[in-house]
């Protein structure tokens, strides 16, 4: 399943935009929505192959929301995308109550996570998207750590339905799982006695990293791919928890409001461990390439190393 | 020095030049809309703005803010070229740790008034500005530019409403009409329709000139300069890609990796920026 970091095949936006033309010629009530970043997620192709499934509303992110809102009351199936900030902070409000107050159906997809935004700097450097959305009442929230699994939750949440919100990068990811995995329950990707890391996102790769790293120092750690940040897979996480008596999260985000928050808040209402969130604290984004940035920002596997250490010699 | 028409040519071409040498820097980026605000770079830099990179918190200055904030690389020759800061640091933009971002950062860089790059909040930070300073008794000017695409976020037609109501004839909003947004053009992702009709029934005096014309802006900034009880919109008729053919022609010339042939073309433009700079001033 993990071995070497060998990269997925395809790039996160072309399995978006794949897979959307998958489900749009088999339904077509399947509707694309995107805000003047199609070329940016090579959906533009869909407007040629999808007639009457494609808009382009322009730079209108609230708008989007509205309108995807209208076309669900007539009995489409939006999908809209767009950079993770502007379906999020941009758009909160309509997105809050068009779609979720008034109880509609759509699946958000939201790309570029956090550091992944790269050169377009702090304005666009997303840190609290997962936040804001997990606290809209029923929305499913999911971090998508490799392109099948992309695949797969996108096809998950045009079956439920309801609101969906889905959080990419753009380009290749660490290839993570082959075609026959489902995802329907929190992953456990390796199994330690010592400490759990529960990751997603980017982060999952790096949680695995870590964990061969901490092997090698005596340490054995259990590697959770928690892709689904809500409804969160409270049972895998307690056993994980009761198993190794310490948790440690790492995520691509904000450490609050996200997935540490969410394993915190379960975590000590369910089964209190020791526990250290591993993300951004108390800064905005900046310009940079996406290793340069997880090293400022402390989001790769030697700060998952050099923490879970710091709590085992703790516990110990 | 004193300015004159010909130095407003000129001075557009040095910010040309150091745009595209500071975008060759770094590799990739916004080429097409940060040469199609040169010209209105050059004439409020060059002529208009009263700002100094010696006395640059002067409450009293002009405020320029640049909505359309991926347009920062032309902004930021500008700069350079206005003294706010080194020719070292322009060949900074986007690397590691810089303080020249994609999106300029008022906390950053030196000389920028407002950190913009979520579009369609510029305009408004700088329709407070205007506010604030006509407050304030302030005879100051605030200046911005947003982009043709930029207009279809709704929050710029608040602003709009807002400077229109307050009758901000301090305020001057540049529309770079350059016809394409991100995805294409203008006319097929979102009809603008007419700007200078919208912006009139808006409140604003609104005019549409040739954008690659220093003269024609200039004169249309003196205008507006005249009027009072209401703000102006210049509509500014660029192309993108504006002054190197070779990217004008480009059909996807908004964020550009260039290819060889693309460098090739724009080494090519440099050279013949070079030759023109190197006869001066006054030539
Ligand atoms: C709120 C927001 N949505 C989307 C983007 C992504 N984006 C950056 S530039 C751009 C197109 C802008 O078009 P226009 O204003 O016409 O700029 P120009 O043609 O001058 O480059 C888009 C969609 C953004 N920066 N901000
Ligand atoms: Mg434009």
């Amino acid at each position: 399943m993990m071995g070497s970091a060998r990269l997925d095949d395809k790039e996160m936006r072309q399995t978006y935009a794949d897979t959307i033309l998958e489900l749009a010629r088999n339904d077509d009530r399947v509707i694309a929505l995107e805000a003047d970043l199609s070329s940016a997620m090579t959906t533009s192709r869909l407007e040629k192959e999808l007639p009457g499934q494609f808009v382009n509303v322009g730079i209108m992110e609230a708008n989007m929301m509205g309108i995807a809102a209208g076309l669900s009351i007539v009995g489409r199936k939006p999908f809209i995308h767009s950079f993770g900030q502007f379906v999020t902070r941009r758009a909160f409000d309509q997105l809050f109550v068009s779609l979720g107050y008034a109880k509609l159906s759509a699946v958000i997809v939201g790309s570029d996570a956090g550091v992944t935004a790269e050169h377009n700097g702090g304005t666009h450097m997303t840190f609290e998207d997962i936040a804001l959305v997990r606290e809209i009442p029923n929305a499913h929230v999911y971090e998508a750590s490799d392109s099948y699994q992309l695949q797969y939750l996108l096809k998950k949440a045009y079956k439920e339905g309801g609101l969906h919100y889905i959080r990419t990068i753009r380009k290749k990811a660490v290839k993570l799982y082959d075609e026959n995995e489902t995802f329907e329950k929190a992953k456990v990707l390796r199994s330690g006695k010592d400490v759990t890391i529960i990751a997603s996102g980017i982060m999952v790769a790096e949680s695995l990293q870590a964990a061969v790293q901490l092997s090698q120092m005596g340490m054995e750690a259990t590697v959770i791919d928690m892709f689904s940040i809500k409804p969160l897979d409270i049972d895998t996480l307690i056993e994980a928890a009761k198993a190794t008596g310490v948790v440690v999260t790492a995520e691509n985000h904000n450490v609050n409001g996200g997935l540490g928050s969410a394993v915190a808040e379960a975590l000590s209402e369910n089964f209190p461990v020791p526990l250290y969130r591993i993300g951004v604290r108390e800064r905005f984004g900046q310009v940079g390439q996406t290793e340069y940035l997880k090293k400022v920002y402390g989001l790769n596997a030697e700060t998952i190393v050099k923490e879970v250490k710091n709590r085992l010699e703790v516990v110990i | 020095m004193q300015v004159t028409e010909t130095n407003l040519q000129f001075f557009a071409k040095q910010i040309r030049f150091y745009t595209l040498k500071e975008l060759q820097a770094v590799g990739f980026g916004h080429y097409g809309g940060s040469l199609s605000i040169v010209e209105a770079l050059a004439v409020l830099y060059g002529k208009h703005l009263t700002i100094d990179a010696d006395d640059a918190n002067n409450p009293d200055r002009d405020y320029f803010v640049l909505s359309k904030g991926h347009g920062g690389p032309a902004l930021y020759a500008t700069l350079f070229l206005k003294k706010f800061f080194s020719e070292e640091t322009l060949y900074t933009l986007n690397q590691n740790g810089t303080t020249l971002p994609s999106h300029p950062d008022r906390n950053l860089t030196p000389g920028v008034e407002m950190t913009t790059g979520s579009l369609g909040q510029g305009i408004s930070a700088a329709a407070g500005i205007a506010f604030g300073n006509k407050l304030d008794g302030r005879s100051n000017y605030t200046y911005a530019i947003v982009g043709d695409g930029e207009l279809n976020e709704g929050q710029c037609w608040e602003a709009i409403q807002f400077a229109a109501h307050h009758k901000l004839d301090h305020f001057v909003v540049f529309i770079d009409e350059n016809k394409k947004q991100l995805d294409g053009l203008t006319i097929d992702i979102m009809n603008p329709f007419d700007f200078v009709e919208k912006m009139k029934a808006f409140g604003f005096a609104a005019e549409r000139v040739d954008g690659s014309n220093v003269d024609a802006i200039d004169e249309a900034i003196q205008r507006a300069k005249k009027r009072s009880g209401q703000p102006t919109a210049i509509v500014l008729d660029t192309t993108k890609g504006q002054g190197v053919s070779y990217l004008e022609e480009k059909v996807d010339n908004h964020h550009i990796r260039p290819s060889m042939d693309d460098t090739n073309a724009i080494n090519a433009a440099l050279a013949e920026l070079e030759k023109a700079l190197a006869g001066g001033e006054n030539q």
